[in-house]
């Protein structure tokens, strides 16, 4: 058993990264993430970890540095925020077309403009078509328990893909709650020894990284990456049980919150989730048959397994915390997705809330099931798509 | 040459052969093609080592001719080379004249 601490998800974060002992990690500061790298580089000051720390210009210089690190053989991990993952994009179809497992953190932030520091997950939604692996977290826990298994995801041999561990800025990255930690050895023993596929410093074995692939040759490229990206969600289920056995945690997917027997369901990512399940409670006291999904492993999206979490559902209302402007919110169009492949026809809403990091309230999820519950009744939704908490 | 399915390739389009890039022949990318004039070459081998792709011959020390299948006509050569008393010893000719 780890001990068990008050600390926010930035630092749970860094203790995680401590734990693991990276050899590289190359990153530039950027709220809310900063203080994930401020500490990790005073570990690296203090002499207790060995990680070689690159300190960059940009992030997009952060990335590359991470992508050289990763090909020429290291374990390489970064974090970052918002503008700074906004900055990396080109790099992260790189990292990912190059196969290289790095890991980040992503503390989710909104983009600009208007400027804002607070959490939202247009960032994380942005860099969806990347082909990195994303798993969103809860709060500091998770986050915490997340970064492990994405190093263990990212470099299953199988997978060699990189993938981010998502988190609410400020919410998560910045309140303090009480967690568990691992004892150090068992962490050492469950990420194990990386073994890189070709690195660049085997130099008895010289290879070439980023060669001109042309018409003849791309889509088999990517074919082969679309294949290993959809692995991933049986090696999240199987790093998951080992995780179990070594934490006490369990994790799937997704999370399913009274959802067996649920005739309206809502879908919530992240921090909100944990909001929202008390709203749920408080329905299902009063006899509303109420259930809530939270999606954890986004990319790849585990359509059949989320169309049958929510076979029961009538009504599903998706809550997005991003909006696709001019289209449905990213988290709708995975679950419409999944129900319309499924063969389901359920009636579905999508609501915009939270952006820039304003507060979802209890008063936000009650008022959206209220609206599901007439639905239910009506079978009719009025509005698909609509913003809520917002001023008229 | 049969090509392979994607199955077959190499994770990340890494090449883990060194030096492939001698099977592939990129003559034909060519717009000007160098031509050498023996009589004014002094060997400074200069060429031989601006060339981009590795497309100067040489055995012995001495410069022999160019390596057609490989050379793009880039005119680094032409451009570096010193000649002999204001003679350049390569010349770029536009190609099919």
């Amino acid at each position: 058993m780890g001990k068990k601490l008050a600390i926010t998800g930035n630092q749970a974060v860094a203790e995680a990264m401590k734990q693991i002992n990276p050899d590289v990690c190359a990153a530039y500061p950027i709220t809310p993430s900063t203080e994930i790298m401020q500490r990790f580089a005073s570990f690296v000051s203090d002499g207790v970890v060995d990680t070689e720390l690159v300190t960059v210009e940009s992030e997009h210089s952060a990335m590359s540095a991470c992508i050289g690190a990763s090909a020429a053989g290291g374990r390489v991990m970064t974090a970052t925020s918002s503008q700074g993952l906004a900055l990396m994009w080109e790099m992260l179809h790189i990292a990912a077309g190059m196969r290289l497992p790095i890991a980040m953190a992503l503390v989710n932030r909104a983009l600009s403009a208007p400027i804002n520091i607070h959490g939202d997950h247009s960032d994380g939604m942005g860099s969806r078509d990347c082909s990195w692996i994303q798993i969103y977290s809860e709060n500091a826990q998770e986050a915490y328990d997340n970064i492990f298994q994405a190093v263990r995801i990212a470099e299953h041999e199988e997978i060699r893909l990189p993938a981010m561990v998502c988190m609410d800025g400020f919410i998560i990255s910045h309140s303090i709650e009480s967690m568990e930690f691992l004892p150090d050895e068992v962490v050492r023993d469950f990420i194990g020894e990386f073994k890189p596929t070709n690195p660049l410093l085997d130099v008895d074995k010289p290879v070439t990284y980023g060669p001109l692939v042309l018409p003849d040759y791309y889509i088999e490229f990517k074919k082969a990456q679309h294949e290993a990206i959809k692995r991933a969600k049986k090696v999240t289920l199987d790093v998951a049980k080992e995780f179990e056995k070594v934490s006490g945690r369990s994790y799937g997917l997704f999370e399913s919150y009274r959802l067996d027997d649920a005739e309206i369901a809502i879908v919530v990512l992240n921090s909100a989730a944990g909001t929202a399940k008390d709203v749920v409670d408080a329905f299902r006291d009063k006899g509303i048959k109420v259930g809530l999904l939270k999606p954890r492993l986004f990319r790849p999206f585990p359509y059949e397994e989320v169309a049958d979490a929510l076979g029961s559902a009538r009504v599903i209302g998706v809550f997005d915390r991003a909006d696709s402007f001019g289209g449905f919110g990213p988290m709708y169009m995975e679950i419409a997705s999944a129900m319309i492949a499924s063969g389901s026809s359920p009636v579905m809403i999508n609501r915009i809330y939270g952006l820039g990091g304003r507060d979802f309230m209890p008063e936000d999820a009650e008022a959206v099931i209220k609206e599901l519950v007439e639905i239910a009744d009506t079978g009719k939704a009025t509005t698909l798509k609509e913003y809520i908490g917002v001023r008229e | 040459m049969k090509l392979k399915g994607w199955k077959e390739l190499e994770m990340g389009a890494v090449i883990p052969e060194a030096g492939n890039a001698a099977q592939y022949n990129t003559g034909s990318w060519r717009a000007f093609r160098p031509q050498w004039k023996e009589e004014n070459c002094i060997q400074c081998l200069f060429c031989w080592i601006y060339c981009p792709d590795s497309s100067v011959t040489v055995s012995d020390g001495k410069r022999g001719d160019f390596d057609y299948e490989h050379c793009k006509g880039c005119g680094v050569c032409a451009h570096e080379c010193p000649g002999k008393k204001g003679n350049k010893a390569i010349v770029m000719v536009e190609e099919g004249n």
